[in-house]
């Protein structure tokens, strides 16, 4: 078994090396110079299919920059051995900028360090600083993956034959509502009659229940399936083994689905981590806040797979231009699930009033309590 | 002819080293067999036994890495080894670990700002301490009750506990101000647990030597050690002898939980700051490998949970330096464990550890 785990990271890093190489050629990204070490720490296994392996394929493509070195930890629970790992990186590697990846990184574990350590600069992946109380060497970034959703939906509602379309989510918090309303507008938009039902497993992992969960949705009429949890591998290859078409989540589920694959919302790291690498690089100060959705690069979709139509993939591809062009999603006014007026007016993608989000809209059969 | 004093001293030390030579040359083993691993995926053993030592124990920066580590694993792992003494096979020190932690953070909430910390903070340990001993002392109560095997009710009270935790974190108890990791409400920086000074080591870590101490003490050196041992030799001939074998039970039971218990307060009081999912880290069941490791001798705990901790220090600097997947240090402890248990079988056999005491009265 760890003879096959290996061989297949070893198989990652070749393509990873290689897709760094077709980078250089290119010559988009201008050689550093050298002495930056940015490390980063993973909740989970650097291959899991979702948001661990999103941040380690943007690890490999930064790897390849001339003059950067990225030094990973795996499978850090978030406990005080984040805070360990993430010294041991300052102290023993030399790590001038220090990545935290999970949500339970950051209090109190990289508040406390970047007091401990003023001259190394921290970074999270979730938009939790706040400038009034936390330091000014620890930061926040994100993507607004509800954009990429929103592709996946436009996707999903022109293949759909049942117009119910299927979410398995992990718990009701904002970012994972707004994910499901996304997917959902993306469905309206291009098939008024759409529908998205939505499971909760209750946790981020649970490969067991989003088996289950992905079954019974089948089971209701569903005929694609996407999901927001921490590793979509399960729901996808359950999705494929029914029969039913997929959209994935956090990063490329393509090769799990080969026959339903249309597309997924990926984050695309690679564009904030060269930021902080080419800034630090040059001596600037690091943005505290950097967070972005289509419009600056900073989420995509996975290549179209065999389960989409050519009008699904012109639709998709019309959706991503209108994102790039700021064209907002929430366009006002709307109810929720239970008839209150909660969107009244047409919001911009990245208005706060939307981060804030503890509904399900109109069209999405589920509740969050 | 009177035989010399010292004699039976040395005879001792003799006997007695063999509880140190057979860990020993079983942990030997297992690095061998680890380096061939290692040789067999294309790595280099003495780079990695290198990293394990700068990673764990190599410089100042390491050892508090480890020490901060191992400090959970000796509460948890007390956990296995006090209910062990008495024959009973406990492995749910993660449920009292997860209860323990949640309640203290759960009591602390209408103190905080009302009450200074200290008193807070001793409440919240003993309110720790006491809901993790009823939690395990349940699965005790069973066994004695009821015949109800405490290894499964112990374990499947470990999933009842991390649901009771998630049910209030994520309903009653929840922070609101927080809305994307459920958690209780944050204790504050007044109320933590504080460092060990000069260290970076948190106050847990002292308080668990000293209650391993105290618990080796216990089983050795009391008649309520004594009769413990007595019930996990026999439990029949214990209980014909008149020895109150339920209580003892529900008693070792609960000390095993109020350790467990313990190591949730200290979880919460002095690295999370609050209750939530985080503090179900599997520290209960590392704590289960450390016990049987030890053989359940309390003092071997500390020692093997520093090794412990000092494995686990290094294995980021191992995944960094060699790229070798995280799994690689679960590999080697898995190595060692196996290891361990089958040299179990070898205590008695080898004729230089054995004295034969009847040879000086003929």
């Amino acid at each position: 078994m760890s003879e096959f785990r290996i061989s297949r990271r070893q198989f990652m890093h070749g393509a990873g090396a290689m897709g760094a190489s077709g980078l250089l050629a290119g010559a988009s990204t201008p050689a550093l110079a050298a002495g930056v070490t940015l490390g980063i720490v993973y909740v989970g296994p650097r291959d899991d299919f979702g948001w661990n392996q999103a941040h380690a394929v943007a690890i490999k493509g930064l790897k390849a920059v001339a003059g950067v070195k990225a030094v990973e930890e795996e499978n850090v629970p978030e406990t005080d051995a984040c805070s360990k790992s993430m010294e041991s990186m300052v102290n023993l590697d030399g790590a001038n900028i220090v990545l935290g990846t999970s949500f339970g990184y950051f209090t109190p574990f990289m508040i406390d360090l970047a007091k401990k350590y003023p001259k190394v600069e921290f970074r999270h992946a979730a938009p939790l600083w706040d400038g009034s109380k936390h330091p000014k060497n620890l930061g926040s970034y994100f993507g607004y993956l509800n954009q990429a959703h929103y592709v996946n939906g436009v996707a999903a509602g022109l293949s759909t034959k049942s117009n119910k379309l299927g979410f398995v989510a992990a718990k009701p918090i904002a970012s994972v509502l707004s994910n499901i309303n996304s997917f959902l507008l993306g469905a309206r938009k291009v098939n008024p009659n759409a529908v998205v039902q939505v499971i909760f497993t209750g946790d981020w992992s649970l490969p067991v229940r989003e088996a289950e969960a992905t079954n019974a949705l089948v089971d209701a009429g569903c005929d694609v399936i996407t999901c927001h949890v921490d590793g979509p591998k399960v729901v996808i290859e359950t999705a494929e083994k029914r029969g039913v078409k997929s959209c994935g989540h956090n990063a490329s589920q393509a090769p799990l689905a080969p026959k339903g694959f249309l597309t997924g919302a990926e984050y695309k790291w690679e564009t904030i981590y060269k930021i902080y690498a080419d800034k630090v690089a040059k001596g600037e100060p690091l943005p505290n806040m950097l967070a972005g959705g289509y419009d600056t690069d900073m989420v995509m979709n996975t290549p179209f797979g065999a389960g989409a139509s050519e009008e699904a993939r012109k639709a998709a591809t019309a959706a991503i231009a209108d994102l790039k062009a700021k064209k907002p999603i929430y366009v006002g006014p709307l109810k929720d699930n239970k008839g209150n007026l909660v969107i009244d007016k047409t919001y911009d993608n990245y208005d706060p009033y939307l981060d804030q989000m503890n509904y399900l809209l109109e069209g999405v059969i589920g509740s969050i309590t | 002819m009177e035989p010399s004093p010292w004699r039976g001293v040395l005879q001792r030390l003799r006997r007695d080293s063999e509880y140190i030579a057979i860990p020993v040359i079983a942990l030997v083993i297992s690095a061998v067999a680890f380096s061939l691993f290692l040789l067999a995926i294309g790595k280099a053993p003495l780079v990695f036994f290198e990293l394990v030592h700068r990673g764990g124990f190599g410089s100042a920066f390491s050892i508090q890495n480890t020490l901060q580590r191992a400090a959970p694993l000796i509460f948890t792992a007390l956990a296995v080894a006090i209910p062990a003494r008495i024959g009973l096979v406990m492995i749910g020190g993660e449920g009292a670990l997860v209860i323990g932690g949640f309640t203290s953070a759960a009591i602390a909430i209408p103190m905080l700002d009302r009450i200074s910390p200290m008193p807070t903070l001793m409440i919240m340990a003993l309110v720790g301490a006491l809901t993790g001993g009823v939690w395990i002392g349940l699965a005790g109560f069973l066994r004695h009750a009821r015949g109800v095997n405490e290894t499964i009710s112990s374990l499947l009270l470990t999933y009842i506990g991390i649901a009771v935790m998630n049910f209030f974190v994520e309903g009653a108890l929840r922070d609101l101000t927080n809305p994307n990791k459920p958690s209780t409400k944050p204790l504050g920086d007044a109320y933590m647990v504080g460092k060990i000074p000069g260290t970076d080591v948190h106050w847990g870590f002292a308080a668990g030597i000293l209650i391993a101490i105290l618990l080796h003490i216990l089983m050795t050196r009391t008649t309520f050690g004594f009769a413990a041992r007595v019930t996990g030799g026999n439990p029949r001939a214990a209980m014909a002898q008149g020895l109150p074998v339920g209580k003892l039970i529900v008693i070792c039971s609960m000390l095993a939980g109020a350790c467990a218990g313990l190591a949730g307060f200290f979880e919460v009081a002095a690295i999370q700051g609050r209750a939530n999912a985080s503090i179900a880290a599997g520290y209960g069941f590392t704590g289960i490998l450390v016990s049987f490791l030890a053989r359940h001798n309390p003092i071997a705990i500390i020692v093997v949970a520093i090794m412990f901790g000092g494995i686990v220090a290094s294995g980021g600097l191992v995944q960094r330096r060699m790229d070798l997947p995280d799994a690689t240090v679960l590999v080697l402890q898995g190595m060692t464990f196996v290891i361990l248990l089958v040299s179990e079988t070898l205590y008695g056999r080898f004729a230089f550890f054995r004295i034969d005491e009847g040879r000086d009265r003929t």
